[in-house]
């Protein structure tokens, strides 16, 4: 009985294990990730396009804020995004950190950017949300201001990860700093939540007071899953074109521009 | 050994040093954005500090936003000098035969460029963050255009005399911050003055003036900094 | 006020912002493909000088 069994088990489980060790290298994770890269790219553009559709055209007007909640679809999924990504070079940094893997290395570092970019259209669409809304283009708000420090964080993971030279002591180190801020994360959000009710006695939202209806509700999930494949295309295409700095000098990377050529 | 006899013109050693700089920099493009980042991260401390009541910070933004565009130029001064003494450059440009006081300038111009202008650039947004009132947005740029060159100039002195030494960066700020207050005085006033709608040119004048005498003697003690640092 | 200029503004800043983040990786990948191609030459003409 239980040799039957094992012999079942082992071929599956060397499956897994086989697929993750050749994940790791260059040449395979590169020939491997570039096949999904368009189809992501293409869900992403459909998803976008039919979730805006229904939130620009389709929802009806705010009753309290009128046209401008529309912004709420660009502002909050890139504050999901913001925050997501940083969870995730956190993960990846410490599966990095731990057990060495340049190709996670990769991963956590190309993931800095897309993060940032996304914090910052996280600002400025809640800036321009709150000029018609509460009369200014900044108010230190409780999201707003944990998305300024959000920033700050990511700008400190890009900028040690472009200061070393040696690309793996710098990914190290830059994958050190974006744990060491995601422990802090969660104590800053909360800080500076209570920093805001302290000083303002009512807490201010862009999306207080009036409760959102499933119609308004539809569009903003659609987009959220959209922005999911946007991070999927765009951080697997830099992890490619990272590697294809990183082994310049090797023998795969000559083939594939031959290919390409 | 002068400049002709070494063959070269004055100018042309002034925008060739200018452009090395440049270029030196942007080949380190995301360096160039830390003492960007700093100046948004110690004016995004104060309404942390000290709440976000836009009044307050409305009172308080002049001085804010000047200071820390002081601690923002005193940061990004020590690299003015430092990788050039670092390689023995700077030795090079000693006995080059080219004046020490052009070198200097053309330093403090390439310095100013990278540093300072940026400062000048971001200060809409810093205004925006602390509240400052709209009527006196122009003056803080022009206060800010006027007086981050004075601190570039006068800041390469200080870098000039510690650039030989260990902890000469902390050094640097003790040294440098007395010599910054006029500025830090005179355009606090300009701006707090446009805000209130009283007259303000007479500071706006003095800040010229300043920028005028800076120009003209700083690099000359830069250079005899420098001299001195290197003997 | 209208609200629109505020909208228009908010999505174009954001098309902007992550049209970038999704450009930039590829003018990399040219940069790298001219470099390669140097590094190649460069080798191409040390083993001719070689040989």
């Amino acid at each position: 009985m239980n040799k039957n069994t094992e012999i079942k088990a082992k071929p599956r489980k060397n499956a897994v294990v086989m697929f993750i060790h050749k994940m790791g290298s260059p040449p395979w994770f590169y020939d491997f990730t570039g096949k999904f890269i368009p189809w992501f790219w293409l869900i992403f553009g459909a998803l976008t396009v039919w979730g805006l559709y229904l939130g620009l055209v389709k929802a009806p007007a705010d009753y309290l804020q009128g046209e401008s909640f529309r912004i709420m679809y660009i502002h909050v999924p890139a504050a999901w995004m913001s925050m997501l990504i940083y969870s995730t070079m956190a993960v990846l940094g410490f599966i990095a950190l731990v057990w060495r893997i340049r190709i996670v290395e990769i991963l956590a570092m190309s993931s800095a950017p897309i993060g940032a970019a996304f914090t910052i259209v996280t600002l400025t669409a809640g800036s321009l949300w709150g000029r018609p809304t509460w009369g200014t283009y900044w108010v230190w708000d409780a999201r707003l201001t944990s998305e300024l420090v959000l920033l700050f964080l990511y700008l400190g993971v890009i900028g040690l990860y472009n200061s070393i030279d040696e690309p793996r002591k710098a990914a190290r180190a830059a994958c050190l700093l974006a744990i060491v801020g995601a422990v802090n994360l969660p104590i800053i959000h909360y800080s500076v939540k209570w920093w805001n009710t302290l000083h303002q006695g009512s807490s201010i939202s862009l999306l207080g007071g009036s409760s959102i209806d499933t119609s308004m509700l539809w569009p903003l999930l659609i987009i959220a899953i959209a922005t999911k494949f946007y991070y999927a295309a765009n951080l697997l295409t830099r992890a490619r074109v990272s590697l294809l700095e990183q082994d310049m000098r090797k023998a795969w990377v000559r083939e594939v521009l031959k290919e390409k050529n | 050994m002068n400049a002709e006899a070494a063959g070269g013109s004055l100018s042309g050693a002034f925008f060739a040093l200018l452009r090395r700089d440049l270029l030196l920099a942007f080949r380190r493009r995301t360096e160039l954005l830390f003492p960007v980042i700093f100046l948004l991260v110690v004016v995004s401390l104060f309404p942390l500090g000290i709440g976000p009541g836009p009044q307050l910070l409305a009172r308080i933004a002049p001085g804010v936003i000047w200071i820390a565009a002081l601690l923002a130029t005193v940061i990004s001064l020590d690299a003015l000098f430092r990788s050039d003494f670092e390689d023995g450059t700077l030795e090079q440009f000693v006995i080059s035969g080219h004046p020490l006081t052009l070198i200097a300038l053309a330093k403090i111009v390439a310095h100013w460029l990278v540093a300072g202008l940026p400062i000048v650039l971001l200060s809409p947004l810093l205004a925006l963050w602390m509240n400052l009132p709209m009527e006196s947005l122009g003056v803080m740029i022009l206060t800010l255009a006027l007086g981050t060159p004075i601190l570039s100039l006068i800041g390469s002195i200080g870098v000039g005399l510690t650039i030989s030494l260990k902890r000469g960066g902390q050094l640097l700020s003790l040294l440098v911050f007395p010599l910054y207050v006029p500025i830090l005085i005179i355009a606090t006033a300009a701006v707090m003055a446009a805000s209130d709608s009283l007259p303000y040119t007479q500071f706006l004048g003095l800040l010229l003036a300043g920028l005028i005498t800076s120009v003209t003697l700083a690099p000359f003690a830069a250079a005899a900094a420098l001299k001195i640092s290197l003997s | 006020m209208s609200h629109t200029p505020f909208i228009w503004a908010a999505y174009s800043i954001g098309a902007v912002v992550l049209l970038w983040c999704a450009v930039a990786p590829l003018a990399k990948r040219k940069s790298i493909a001219t470099n390669i191609r140097r590094l190649i030459q460069i080798e191409e003409r040390s083993r001719d000088s070689d040989s």
